[in-house]
């Protein structure tokens, strides 16, 4: 079951569909007039729409790590394609990414150890034999000088390639976390405030007892009984943040209870679940929006403070946080190594001040009621 | 008034219930005792009478509700639930997993420096912040206001283990102004703790700024600002006799749940700076596994949580008696 799950048709079928059901509403919401009116809204903001182009970019790598295939095994030599000895069945390899395949050529560019930014020689001495027969102390030149943007790691991987690769886990934690928390809001949150009595008071009492817990110590106790990883990490953020929306949709869904619309719906007799999904729905969608914009900054900037604190995604999955995380013990080494961090700095404030500036432009037009103004 | 408070206390002894269940079904229901001991004496140690001498030791061995086997009262005290669980009410953390230490001591003893960094950090955050949001607030909508904004979301969108990391390299390391990491307690104090108390003032520059230039800027919009503007006063006066009157009682009414949540600490400035607080003992807790401790720290962050929004509530009926009416 699990290594279906992981297997790269899943992965990609996965995808696909995600993006597809991104398409299908955002095709939906441009046909209506106020989202229409938002769009141009934030079309006419300068910096929100560089912005944008700069998150489509993030959002295309992601994408493009996520969508992966098989290869079959080659002779190293002759080039042949292996094929299994008794059933002449064609070998695969283990598979990788589209991006993998991309900067392969980058990637391939293994160095044996630290080298720093677009060096020629490596970072660190070896004991070398000269001409003369006297042993000394040289830096051995790269096996591809020049090559590598933002230097080698320890173990002579291209620290740029790190990066690119760890913007797959970036996203998914932005998106993922409150896309798993928006289907628990969006039900108890609207059914608390559709309904009242004792539907309100017990969501009330579960978004009072869940929300009391601080986050940090929620992930924490979370992390430590079902280990580190993307997924259990996703769903622990996703917990302990749905309680705020949750209280927001209610809000919302109280007051436009009381709106003529919805008043004159119930006098018509429509059944509730009809007057849930035609009337309050579409009118809170917009919160639901918002929060996912601003929130994708804060969970992406959480990622790594967790990981570094041992409640993140695991050493063995890529992301800035496990990047800073290694980055730390290689700022004590004299002279110092900083390029790791400074990988992960620039990737993450690309990703994370864009998402900031988008953030706020979507806020502003669609709900004139917060802006900042 | 006095109704609102009384209601508002009784409601919240079933919230603090509710977390102490939650952290039951999470601690000993969903990872059982017999999983802890596994982790904790590792795979290749884990037979059955192992396991048996691992949970008789910690405590765990009890039933989970109900002593069918005890008498009297301790049908229901000799169970894991009231031991583990119920007993962190009245502050009887039981003993760690790992070291079987007592964990309550071990709490008490390190809140105190966990304020002697939080403390600072939050006063004078606080000030800084509402300082520099009135003077942005009253420049609105010129050059000045724009670049602040701009600087805001640029703060905003750095890791605070940047920050840290960044702080503690140029400062400590680099132009060794100041120790690198530790604690003493006494007149050396300062010296220890001036850098990671400046790191997590400038850490939470940004996002102060900008909510507090929100909650003035609600403020300068409202009627009577305009009224005060119509009768002649200056800018000055309206700024700081109307507008921060008005908008200090959503900031101050916070002030006792920020205070309450101090007492956690500040786990990443804690563990860099080797400060021996409690957020430092839950990433200590954290890396050993020891989940007796994560417990206790879930349970009284939840408790100081409670206490501080009990306190807030209150605060808000006292200043603004609209709020007793919902």
């Amino acid at each position: 079951m699990s290594t279906f799950f992981y297997s790269w048709p899943c992965q990609n079928a996965v995808t696909v569909l995600l993006v597809a059901c991104v398409a299908a509403l955002a095709c939906h919401l441009a046909r209506q007039e106020y989202w229409r009116l938002a769009f141009r809204e934030v079309r006419l903001h300068k910096a929100a729409v560089v912005s944008f182009f700069i998150l489509a970019f993030y959002v295309l790598v992601a994408l493009m790590d996520s969508i992966g295939w098989r290869r079959p095994m080659r002779h190293p030599e002759t080039g042949e394609e292996m094929r299994h000895a008794e059933t002449g069945a064609i070998i695969y390899d283990a598979g990788a990414s589209a991006l993998d395949y991309l900067l392969s050529p980058i990637s391939g560019h293994r160095e044996k150890t630290y080298s720093a930014p677009l060096a020629k020689e490596q970072f660190t001495y070896e004991t070398a034999m000269g001409d003369d027969g006297k042993t000394r102390r040289v830096r051995p030149p790269l096996a591809y000088p020049h090559s590598h943007l933002f230097g080698t790691d320890r173990i002579g991987m291209d620290v740029l390639c790190q990066g690119l690769k760890s913007i797959r886990t970036g996203i998914i934690i932005g998106l993922l976390t409150t896309l798993l928390a928006i289907p628990f809001a969006l039900f108890f949150g609207i059914i608390a405030g559709y309904f009242g009595g004792w539907v309100d008071d017990s969501v009330q009492y579960i978004c009072a007892v869940l929300s009391s817990i601080p986050s940090v110590l929620f992930i924490a106790a979370f992390m430590i009984i079902f280990g580190q990883g993307l997924p259990q990490l996703c769903l622990a953020m996703g917990i302990a943040s749905w309680t705020g929306l949750c209280r927001l949709l209610r809000g919302e869904t109280l007051r436009l209870r009381e709106t003529e619309f919805v008043q004159a719906s119930i006098a018509l007799g429509s059944p509730s679940w009809r007057i849930l999904a035609r009337h309050i729905l579409p009118n809170v969608l917009h919160l639901v929006l918002i929060t996912i914009v601003l929130r994708f900054s804060n969970e992406v900037l959480a990622e790594a403070a967790l990981t570094y604190l041992g409640i993140g995604v695991g050493a063995d999955t890529m992301s800035w946080g496990t990047m800073i995380n290694d980055a730390r013990t290689e700022l004590t080494r004299d002279p110092v190594i900083w390029w790791k961090l400074s990988c992960a700095f620039v990737f993450m404030l690309g990703l994370v001040l864009p998402a900031n500036i988008f953030g706020d432009a979507v806020r502003d037009a669609l709900d004139p009621n917060l802006r900042t103004q | 008034m006095f109704a609102y408070i009384i209601r508002r206390i009784l409601y919240f002894f079933p919230t603090l219930l509710g977390v102490n269940l939650l952290v039951f079904v999470l601690f000993f229901l969903v990872n059982t005792p017999d999983d802890m001991a596994r982790q904790a004496l590792g795979e290749k140690n884990s037979q059955p009478e192992q396991i048996q001498r691992w949970k008789e030791a910690h405590g765990y061995q009890l039933p989970k509700f109900l002593n069918t086997q005890a008498s009297g009262m301790s049908k229901f005290t000799d169970t894991i639930f009231y031991q583990k669980s119920i007993r962190m009410f009245w502050g009887d953390f039981g003993q760690a997993d790992m070291t079987l230490e007592p964990i309550g001591p071990e709490i008490r003893r390190r809140i105190l420096p966990s304020l002697c960094i939080t403390i600072p950090i939050f006063l004078a955050s606080l000030l800084l912040n509402i300082l520099l949001a009135m003077f942005v607030a009253y420049r609105r909508g010129t050059f000045l206001d724009s670049a602040a904004q701009l600087c805001c979301v640029l703060l905003m969108s750095v890791s605070s283990l940047i920050y840290i990391i960044a702080g503690q390299f140029f400062f400590a390391k680099i132009m060794r102004l100041v120790p690198v990491s530790g604690f003493l307690p006494g007149l050396d104090m300062p010296k220890f703790l001036i850098l990671p108390i400046l790191i997590g003032i400038v850490g939470g520059l940004g996002g102060g700024v900008r909510l507090y230039r929100t909650l003035f800027l609600e403020v300068i919009n409202k009627d009577f600002v305009r009224t005060a503007r119509a009768k002649g006063l200056g800018e000055g006066t309206v700024l700081f006799l109307h507008v921060l009157k008005n908008a200090m009682i959503p900031i101050l009414t916070n002030v006792p749940i920020q205070l309450l949540m101090l007492i956690m600490g500040n786990m990443l400035l804690e563990n860099f700076f080797s400060i021996p607080g409690l957020g430092g003992f839950t990433i200590m807790a954290i890396a050993q596994q020891d989940f007796a401790i994560v417990r206790s720290m879930v349970f009284l962050g939840s408790a100081l949580y409670c206490i501080g929004l009990l306190l807030t509530d209150i605060c808000y009926s006292v200043v603004d008696p609209r709020v007793r009416l919902e």
